[in-house]
């Protein structure tokens, strides 16, 4: 069990990292993405993965009996999948406005936000921002 | 009740002030404004009265609640932000392109809410939480732009800031398993004990460094001067003046107070002055306000990290003292960029000047603010910036001393490159000044008077917190 774990976050993890690596906007959100899978898991099996004991206090006892599974990352990382799922949703609207706003998905290239220069190519000044 | 109304007051603004009929969106703002400071006045004067203030959500057992400790640290800082907080709504709603955006509003107050509730949160889990809607609120309100480089900036911010929350999530995770807790002061009494060291400083050590990036550290600071300056005036007096300083709250509280951080100390140390000299090397090569100020976030962030890694309640206080004065006189200093181009119709100080002849009144209150950011006694930076300089050379740290008093002697520089350049040089020819509305120059002058008064009378606060800083700290 716990190779298996090990195996699918490492694997991912590099997968992650590896489209994160790219240039195109869109394999960089996928590798957040797959990164973010990863981090779920991680969160999921923090606690006591394997045991079949239910969380469940008995109506005499004041604790959960001892090797019970933990509830407790089960709640977190449903919440930290809704929250990572509706940042994928606006990870995905993002990229699809860039790429109706501009020519190309090479986030070396995108500078409108940062000009390099704006006077004739002088490196030693910074550019001027035109705000409207 | 009390403890959690200060961030209640703004999300259920944030509701109203979407439901509502348009015309009625100022009003709205401006009571939720008005409601949210005088519970963080309340809030405050319960926790200098009657000590520190906490609620377990839910009845549950304190250890295994959600959580929220308001000690006289994190209320002043909720005072703090809705000062700040008021100002960047009264400028919003009489700024010169009045938004009909129905998000605007709800954004701003979720900006607003989650800066709150991240200061009082005492859940690793919540932090994270509200970690996101603070990021979404940001994203959404530079989306708002419209533009081409509203999108970039909003993607480059989004895929950085991402990435430390993935780090936040798995760091959390990890801590989660190896202690079984989140609550701050169950993970508090499980750090102290000996044979959790070695786990906790691995697992803390990848949470600190998901803080680093969110607040704006060395290698990773890339996403402050790529996004901020696409906001509008009012907007990034809220953002520069709130959200990195919230960051470095949160890793204070967690770094020498929740965790033991002290084998990240010495590599905290040299990031914060390798920080605060790249940002202060930015401001000194940009022409454009909003640009200089970003980079100015930088450099000041790392002065508080520096406190942070001295680890000690003199630490403690001296980085407390630096970020109230920092929250306000970024915030001011944003703000009056902002009214600079209200008159002057551009940011780049290439473009700009005569202000001082136009405008005394604006210029003083610049005057102020920009001297003390630098730190000229008897300003609201020189305690701050005294406190952390004295605490680094008793614990012999010479260099990170000496370098920033450097930082200092530069941060003057660009301040005053501001004052020649707008202010002090002559109106350039076929430009015309545009009168200033009163709302807004009122504004100015109050935070401006909020700011001499820190510098005239720091000592009410400096002896709190020096009683309280240590609140939390491991002993």
């Amino acid at each position: 069990m716990n190779l298996v774990l090990m195996v699918t976050i490492s694997g991912l993890v590099s997968l992650g990292v590896l489209l994160l690596l790219s240039r195109d906007a869109f394999r960089l959100v996928m590798g957040l993405t797959v990164l973010g899978t990863a981090a779920n898991l991680v969160l999921f099996f923090s606690g006591r993965p394997g045991s079949l004991t239910a969380p469940i206090i008995a109506a005499d006892a004041s604790s959960l009996t001892a090797g019970a599974a933990s509830p407790l990352p089960q709640a977190l990382v449903l919440t930290a999948i809704v929250i990572g799922f509706s940042l994928l949703c606006f990870a995905l609207l993002l990229t699809l406005r860039l790429s109706q706003q501009q020519s190309h998905m090479d986030v070396s290239r995108y500078h409108s936000s940062e000009p390099l220069n704006g006077n004739g190519g002088d490196l030693y000044q910074p550019p001027i921002l035109e705000d409207k | 009740m009390l403890i959690i109304a200060p961030f209640l007051v703004p999300l259920l603004t944030a509701l109203l002030s979407y439901f509502v009929k348009k015309r009625y969106v100022a009003v709205v703002n401006i009571v939720g404004g008005l409601l949210f400071l005088v519970a963080a006045m309340l809030l405050l004067s319960r926790v200098l009265s009657e000590g520190p203030q906490s609620i377990a959500m839910g009845n549950w057992p304190w250890h295994v609640a959600i959580a929220f400790i308001a000690d006289p640290m994190s209320a002043m800082l909720v005072l703090l932000i809705a000062l700040v907080a008021n100002a960047s709504i009264i400028f919003q709603l009489n700024w010169y392109e009045k938004k009909h955006q129905a998000t605007l509003y709800p954004l701003v107050q979720g900006l607003i809410a989650s800066s709150v509730a991240l200061s009082l949160s005492a859940d690793l889990f919540n932090l994270y939480v509200w970690f996101e809607l603070m990021l979404m609120s940001v994203l959404g309100l530079i989306l708002l732009g419209g533009g081409r480089q509203h999108t970039e900036a909003a993607f480059k911010y989004f895929s950085i800031s991402m990435l430390g929350t993935l780090l936040m999530l798995t760091a959390i995770g990890l801590i989660q398993g190896a202690t079984g807790h989140l609550n701050f002061s169950a993970l508090r009494e499980i750090a102290q004990q000996p044979d959790m060291s070695e786990p906790l400083t691995l697992f803390s050590g990848l949470l600190f460094a998901a803080l680093l990036l969110k607040l704006g550290a060395f290698p990773l600071f890339s996403w402050i001067p790529a996004a901020y300056h696409t906001l509008s005036a009012p907007l990034l007096a809220l953002v520069g003046g709130l959200l990195t300083k919230i960051s470095v709250y949160v890793m204070l509280r967690l770094s020498g107070q929740i965790l033991d951080g002290s084998a990240l100390h010495l590599a905290i140390g040299w990031l914060a002055v390798i920080t605060m000299i790249s940002g202060v090397l930015g401001a000194a090569y940009h022409w454009d306000l909003r640009r200089i100020l970003a980079f100015h976030i930088i450099s000041q962030v790392g002065f508080m990290l520096l406190g942070i890694a001295l680890a000690s309640p003199a630490g403690d206080t001296g980085t407390v003292v630096f970020l109230f004065h920092n929250i306000l006189v970024k915030a001011n200093l944003f703000l009056i960029a902002g009214l600079a181009w209200w008159s002057l119709g551009h940011y780049d100080l290439r473009r700009i000047g005569g202000l001082f002849k136009a405008n005394p009144w604006l210029s003083a209150a610049f005057l102020i603010s920009a001297m003390s950011l630098v730190g000229v006694p008897p300003s609201s930076g020189f305690w701050g910036k005294f406190l952390l300089l004295q605490e680094t050379f008793v614990q012999k740290h010479y260099i990170w001393g000496g370098l920033a008093l450097l930082t200092g002697l530069l941060t003057l520089y660009s301040m005053s490159k501001i004052w020649l350049e707008c202010f002090w040089k002559p109106l350039p020819a076929n430009n015309v000044v545009k009168p200033i509305p009163w709302p807004l120059m009122t504004t100015i002058l109050m935070m401006t008077a909020v700011i001499i008064l820190f510098g005239l009378f720091p000592e009410p606060l400096i002896s709190t917190l020096q009683t309280h800083a240590d609140f939390w700290r491991i002993k």
